[in-house]
């Protein structure tokens, strides 16, 4: 075992930095769960300059806010709550580097109103996440090397995941199209493929 | 010694410290166990699991959002500056303008080999669409966009020229100086080309175009500022640290120190993203003036307007073949445009034609110049996959008037030593002909060559295979670069190097090469990296460099703190030096004794706490020139009615010496085969020329970047590997370039076996397709 001194093993890794330093404003996370079953009452009609206070269930915490009707729900989980593993490429939905799940279907985050995203259950990747550990679609994108700079990989994980929630046994051909609302300028879309489908045959084990 | 020469990422001829010493040359690696391996990247788990912080991720308290207000018009001059309305705006806390400003810091373009124009950081005189002429903060950046929208400029209009093929006739606006030519002519010449066309059995001319094509990295060009004191600092989204650090000190008239630039992650750049940015600046004065941070990140429409292109060139070329295949004459003329200031718009333009192919006749001509756009900046391989779409093109139709395999043509034509640089030096290795025989192989090339590439008329799909060649003008990488290496007691590694990792796998290679080295897991390898407060000098990661500059200096490093543990391993196992070796963290004796010792038992390694190795980039090979190279291959399939393109499959052969790191290489070469899929069949950058001078397709919706639908599932990476020990101590070339060169002109290649009709002209989209396949039904 010649080289076996170097383990590709990234399972049970902890993760080693992190510095981004958040500072937000005022945001209650205090509970865990889902949103309600039924949907939000009757439009509010709002004065110009005035703030909405609403509920936002991100990885199953809710977060009340006040946000500006104008501020995208990419705006918001980005700059205000500081998770940031939903990237911005664009804000005209053009790229997906903003993918989010929205009741489990990938939404481009810029393209709703944080607002209109009231009560809906809204995954990022940090929601992937059991704390430090990784899910499996992400560990198949670092088995495969499926991004070089990392940017759209976030939104690509998000497409990934809201494929296989829709359909656990996806055909080689779904696979591209699932993504291709997600720009990778550094051009590894083959591992991408190659990725989604590792992800794909192991769910499809377990 | 020659006096330096400024080149297209570096300045040439300048004395940079260099390890190792002349005699403390290590050998090369033999049997590696860790380089060259398919390993997950060493900052894998960050990138997927979204902890990785980017610059324009970083959010600090009390930061405040800038935002720029640009020039509407291409050319147009700044008469007055209101900015009153938006000052008053609730949230806003500042906006600044030339005239608002104490000083207006000086700006300045240069090209290389070509003049130096100086402008100002807001210039009144605005030269091109997206020109700064006002900026603000405020507390989001919806309030900075209205604050922008509150602010009055009164502009006079100019006219403009922004068409290339327009600029030098006789009533077109002048943008600098008294004509729109950068500088003279340039022009090359060895042999003699009339003589040659003389000889030639055959003789083709062709005009080509190829389209501007823009970066649109997916992390928009950005910063966060913030002052502490007068220590100023700035996480910026770059390929180098070091570069934007100057950049930024000279505008404000800072000295280097005061001024720490930190890039740990970036979201790519291709080359647009290799120096300072007005933006930062701005960022920097912004967040002075106010007194709290300042995070300007622009908006997708700005980085397509003012953060540099790969210029439109338009090209003409001429030339001569034998009919057994030898090149007697190549004769070419190019023009081209980096937009309003000088910015290259030729650079390297005509290096394929000067240097690829043995030829003894060559003259080129290039004449750059300046148009109302927005300025180029090095896109991946400058030049390069520009002449490689009209001598690829050429070469193509020189082999079926000849009647030869294209790869036999070229394979007639391989050159041992750079005809185009002084002295003609040979190359330390030359792989061209290797990626040419190995990539026809591996691609099936005669089989599919064959195959009816003109279906029945009843078929909708036509189908045929092309292939090109390309090498890349610098492989041996540039410019100082220091790594410093850290053992600490336990054995563990600090590894400190000034370079970007742009998505290359910077930080796994080097890893890798100490790991190698060191004989230790990379895991016990700590990276400190792009931060000028804390990391050690290396230029921008740009023209392919920092594997063949910096794994060298990681290299040297190693080989400095494995003499220091091997000289305390043999006083303690009473051992001679030169009999221990370094594995899996232990130090052996090679000898006939059994006498070991784990690196964190050395008890003076424990008595020190930390032992330093410091590696710096190696020498260049006296006399030679360090090269690589590439050939490519694909299948496409047209649909002969609507001129759809579908590319079936791609391989990619390349030379670029020692394969450091499996499963990053290949993640560059498709890649590189990617964004040449975009160069050469959807990308183009619209001006509207006759009426406003305005870019037309500003966003990702109008302006094509490939899709996971545009690129075939079916790409192959074919490394050619063989280690280049006279280019440098680990035996790599240059990768991140050569891999885009020629996948364009292998395209239209492609094309072209498949219908019969040339593309000369970027992007083969199916509205030029569909066109020229009518025109072509026609004349049958
Ligand atoms: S940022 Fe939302 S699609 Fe590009
Ligand atoms: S990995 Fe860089 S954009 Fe996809």
């Amino acid at each position: 075992m010649a080289d076996e001194h170097e383990t590709n093993d990234r399972k049970g890794v902890t993760r080693r930095q992190f510095m981004t330093r958040v500072g937000v404003g005022a945001v209650a996370a205090t509970v865990v769960g889902g949103p309600p079953a039924g949907r939000a009452e009757a439009a509010q009609v709002m004065r110009p300059g005035e703030m909405a206070k609403i509920t936002l269930w991100i990885n199953t915490r809710r977060h009340r806010l006040l946000v500006a009707p104008r501020w995208s729900l990419l705006y918001v989980i980005r700059e205000r709550l500081g998770l940031t593993a939903t990237k911005v490429g664009c804000e005209r939905g053009e790229c997906g580097a903003c993918t989010v799940l929205v009741d489990d279907r990938p939404i481009y985050a810029c393209m709703l109103l944080a607002v209109e995203a009231e009560n809906k259950k809204i995954t990022t990747l940090e929601g992937l996440m059991q704390g430090e550990q990784i899910g499996p679609v992400q560990d198949a994108f670092i088995q495969h090397d499926a991004f070089q700079c990392g940017y759209c990989t976030c939104g690509q994980i998000m497409a990934a995941e809201g494929l296989l929630r829709k359909n656990p046994r996806p055909a080689d051909e779904a696979i591209p199209l699932a993504v291709s609302g997600n720009l990778c300028r550094c051009g590894a879309y083959p591992q991408i493929f190659k990725a989604v489908r590792a992800a794909a045959d192991k769910r499809g084990d377990q | 010694m020659k006096p330096p020469r400024e080149n297209i990422y570096f300045v040439d001829g300048l004395p940079v410290p260099e390890t190792p010493q002349p005699g403390e040359k290590p050998a090369p690696w033999r049997q590696t166990r860790v380089i060259g391996k398919a390993r997950p990247r060493v900052d894998a788990y960050e990138r997927v699991s979204g902890t990785a912080v980017y610059p324009s991720d970083v959010i600090l308290p009390k930061m405040l959002y800038g935002a720029i207000l640009r020039c509407p018009h291409p050319h147009a001059k700044v008469r007055r500056v209101d900015l009153t309305a938006a000052t008053r705006l609730p949230g806003v806390h500042a906006a600044i303008s030339g005239d608002s400003l104490k000083v207006n810091p000086e700006w300045e373009y240069r090209t290389f080999g070509g003049p130096t124009v100086k402008s100002l950081l807001f210039d009144p005189h605005c030269r091109h669409e997206g020109e700064v002429v006002a900026a603000v903060a405020a507390e989001t950046p919806y309030l900075a966009r209205d604050a922008l929208a509150g602010i009055q400029v009164d502009y006079d209009v100019l006219p403009f020229v922004t068409d290339e093929q327009q600029a030098l006739a006789p009533d077109a606006p002048v943008i600098h100086g008294d004509s729109n030519r950068v500088g003279p002519p340039q022009v090359y010449q060895r042999g003699d080309v009339a003589k040659g066309f003389g000889e030639a059995d055959v003789v083709l001319t062709e005009t080509y175009h190829t389209a501007c094509e823009l970066h649109t990295p997916m992390e928009l060009h950005g910063c966060v500022a913030e002052w502490d004191g007068d220590r100023l600092t700035i996480w910026e989204s770059t390929q180098g640290v070091f570069a934007v650090q100057s950049g930024v000190a000279k505008a404000l008239g800072l000295p280097l120190s005061k001024v720490r630039i930190i890039g740990r992650y970036m979201g790519g750049g291709f080359g647009s993203k290799l120096v300072a940015g007005k933006y930062t600046v701005i960022a920097a004065i912004l967040a002075r003036q106010i007194g709290r941070p300042v995070k300007l990140v622009l908006s997708r429409e700005e980085t397509y307007l003012a953060v540099g292109n790969r210029p439109p060139n338009h090209m003409a070329l001429k030339a001569g073949v034998k009919k057994d295949g030898r090149l007697t004459a190549l004769d070419f003329t190019g023009t081209g445009s980096g937009g309003a200031y000088p910015a290259g718009g030729t650079s390297l333009l005509d290096w394929q034609v000067r240097d690829l192919y043995t030829c003894p006749n060559v003259r080129c001509e290039t004449t750059d110049v300046y148009i109302h756009a927005g300025p180029a900046r090095p896109f991946r391989a400058p030049g390069h996959p520009q002449g490689s779409w009209a001598l690829e093109q050429m070469m193509d139709a020189l082999a079926h008037a000849i009647k030869m395999d294209p790869v036999q043509l070229r394979l007639k034509n391989i050159p041992a030593f750079s005809q185009a640089r002084d002295g003609q030096p040979p190359y330390t290795t030359t792989g061209f002909a290797a990626c040419l025989q190995e990539g026809a192989k591996a691609f099936d090339w005669q089989q599919a060559r064959l195959k009816p590439a003109r279906g029945k008329a009843d078929e909708v799909w036509l189908r045929g295979v092309g292939m090109a060649g390309a090498s890349w003008f610098l492989g041996a990488g540039f410019g100082p670069a220091t790594v410093v290496l850290r053992v600490f007691a336990d054995g563990s590694v600090n590894l400190n190097m000034g370079a970007a990792d742009i998505g290359t796998g910077t930080k796994t290679v080097m890893a890798m090469v100490v790991a190698e080295e060191l004989g230790i897991k990379s895991d016990m390898i700590q990276i400190e990296h792009a931060d000028t407060g804390s990391t050690q000098f290396s230029g921008p990661s740009g023209g392919s460099k920092t594997v063949p500059t910096d794994a060298p200096a990681a290299r040297a490093a190693a080989v400095a703190v494995k003499r220091q543990l091997l000289a305390m391993a043999a006083v303690q196992l009473e051992e001679k030096a030169k009999r221990l070796t370094i594995r899996d963290g232990r130090i052996h004796s090679t000898g006939a004794s059994d006498k070991a010792v784990g690196i964190a038992e050395l008890k003076e390694l424990k008595r020190q706490g930390v032992i330093v190795g410091v590696g710096q980039k190696g020498p260049r090979p006296e006399g030679k020139v360090v090269v690589p190279f590439a050939a490519q291959f694909c299948e496409v399939a047209v649909n002969r009615h609507t001129g759809e393109l579908k590319i079936v499959r791609f391989l990619g052969a390349n030379d670029s010496g020692r394969v450091m790191s499996r499963l990053t290489y290949d993640n560059q070469v498709y890649g590189g085969i990617t964004m040449g899929i975009g160069f050469g069949t959807t990308e183009k950058r619209y001006l509207d020329h006759g009426q406003t001078g305005k870019l037309v397709n500003r966003n990702w919706h109008d302006y094509k970047l490939p899709t996971a639908l545009d690129v075939p599932v079916d790409m192959t990476s074919l490394p050619i590997e063989m280690p280049d020990d006279q280019a440098n101590i680990v035996g790599a070339k240059g990768l991140g370039e050569p891999v885009t060169i020629p996948t364009a002109a292998a395209i239209a290649n492609a094309v072209f076996h498949a219908t019969g009709i040339r593309v000369t002209t970027t992007p083969i989209n199916p509205v030029q397709l569909s066109r020229l396949l009518a025109q072509h039904r026609k004349k049958e």
